[in-house]
């Protein structure tokens, strides 16, 4: 097909009118807007604010495994999370869920043992959770979103946008996270039920939230509530005022794998002094 | 033209004209009962008594027709941007943005509610696969 120079122009013309035109429609119309914004919407008034939650743990203060137990309990309980057994009664490894369990020290601080170093801490259990790491690698895999960055410091994470691929499972350098096998409903005992949570479903990870939704309304993270006297504190790191950051600032505090570059938000204190 | 097996063809024609509008002939003269919503739960008189007439936090209409939308946008706003208080358009109340929380509190009966218009419109929400349902009585089965 042959085309003279008037012909030419008249299509060019009419092809960059159309371009302009799409290219206003696209800066007019967004793709995807969030569906409610203030004033819409609003926080719940009694919620607590931080700039960044973060939580210390003086294992020193959990004196028995009865101490350790409430604290899991609690946390489990309110969160509807499921306790999988086995038919003699032992955990049930294939399909356990855990938000807040017990570590070794060789396991929570791989790499400080020592050949000589205290049996009681070498043998004692360690509360571990998930870190709510600054810069954490679950967020970074996750092809959905489905876990994400709150403002707060918190790894969160949307049920509803889990698709199980587990990337996050695997980058995870703590263990904090587990995959739902099976329906968690059929371990849930319906009589502790929280009747305010969610269960999960068949096919999502799921971890710690720090306790996202009680903090929303005004409570502390249930496992810091359930925990003895002095033995788990929760604040904002970022606050010179708060609790926690006392702790972290006037004593040595150790938190989990550092090395990793993952600020881990969880500080431990190993030692015996009081404080606070 | 001449049809081999003219018979034969015209009988299994006919059969499967027969099995293919089945559904149509079975449910000829049955009409669909349209579904019916009991908005008459303790928690739903209580507000009435209270405020003097029955509301939801939209108008009626909105609800029936958005309410998928409406909380699919409730679900991002609480978990993602942690807000958590929803302000009425049409009264400027003040709603906790939870299904079980909030909207299972009022309509605490579920089958006479939820199920009763998704049966009808043969869709399945997954919603309860994960959020708890209120307890319902036997006698409430429908």
């Amino acid at each position: 097909m042959s085309m003279d120079r008037r012909q030419f122009l008249k299509i060019a013309g009419i092809s960059s009118i159309l371009g302009f035109g799409a290219s206003v429609a696209s800066a007019t119309h967004t793709i995807w807007e969030p569906g409610l914004k203030p004033p819409q919407v609003e926080p719940n008034p009694d919620g607590l604010i931080a700039k960044r939650w973060a939580m210390v743990v003086d294992m020193s203060k959990f004196k028995t495994d009865e101490d350790i137990k409430k604290v899991t309990t609690a946390c489990h309980q309110t969160h509807n999370v499921p306790d999988f057994r086995n038919p003699d009664g032992t955990v049930d490894k294939k399909f356990e869920i855990k938000w807040i369990w017990e570590e070794p020290y060789e396991r929570t601080f791989p790499g400080s043992e020592n050949k000589f170093m205290s049996e009681h801490i070498k043998d004692m259990p360690f509360i571990v959770l998930c870190n709510h790491c600054d810069n954490p690698p679950c967020v970074r895999v996750c092809p959905t979103q489905a876990t994400f960055k709150l403002p707060n410091g918190i790894t969160m994470q949307d049920m509803h946008r889990c698709i199980g691929c587990r990337f996050c499972m695997a980058a995870c350098p703590y263990g904090s996270r587990s995959f739902n096998w099976t329906d968690p409903r059929k371990a849930i005992n319906p009589a502790t039920e929280n009747k305010a949570y969610p269960t999960r479903t068949k096919g999502v990870v799921e971890k710690c939230t720090f306790c996202t939704e009680r903090l929303q309304v005004g409570k502390l993270p249930a496992c810091v509530e359930a925990a003895p006297k002095g033995a788990m504190f929760f604040g904002d790191i970022e606050d010179p005022n708060s609790e926690v950051r006392k702790i972290v600032t006037s004593q040595l505090t150790i938190r989990r794998k550092p090395e990793l570059g993952t600020g881990p938000a969880v500080y431990y204190v190993i030692g015996g002094s009081d404080h606070a | 033209m001449k049809l081999y097996d003219g018979g034969k063809i015209l009988i299994g024609l006919m059969v499967f004209v027969g099995i293919a509008t089945f559904p149509f002939y079975y449910n000829i003269g049955k009409v669909n009962a349209k579904p019916e919503l009991k908005t008459d739960t303790p928690a739903i008189q209580a507000w009435e008594k209270q405020y003097g007439k029955k509301e939801c936090v939209e108008s009626k209409e909105y609800m029936r027709s958005e309410h998928m939308q409406l909380l699919n946008n409730w679900r991002d706003s609480v978990v993602r941007d942690m807000n958590r208080q929803y302000v009425s358009m049409t009264s400027g109340r003040k709603f906790n943005m939870s299904l079980q929380n909030g909207c299972l509190e009022c309509h605490s009966n579920k089958k006479q509610f939820c199920d009763q218009c998704h049966n009808y419109m043969a869709v399945k929400p997954y919603c309860f696969d994960c959020h708890i349902q209120p307890m319902e009585k036997e006698e409430n089965k429908s």
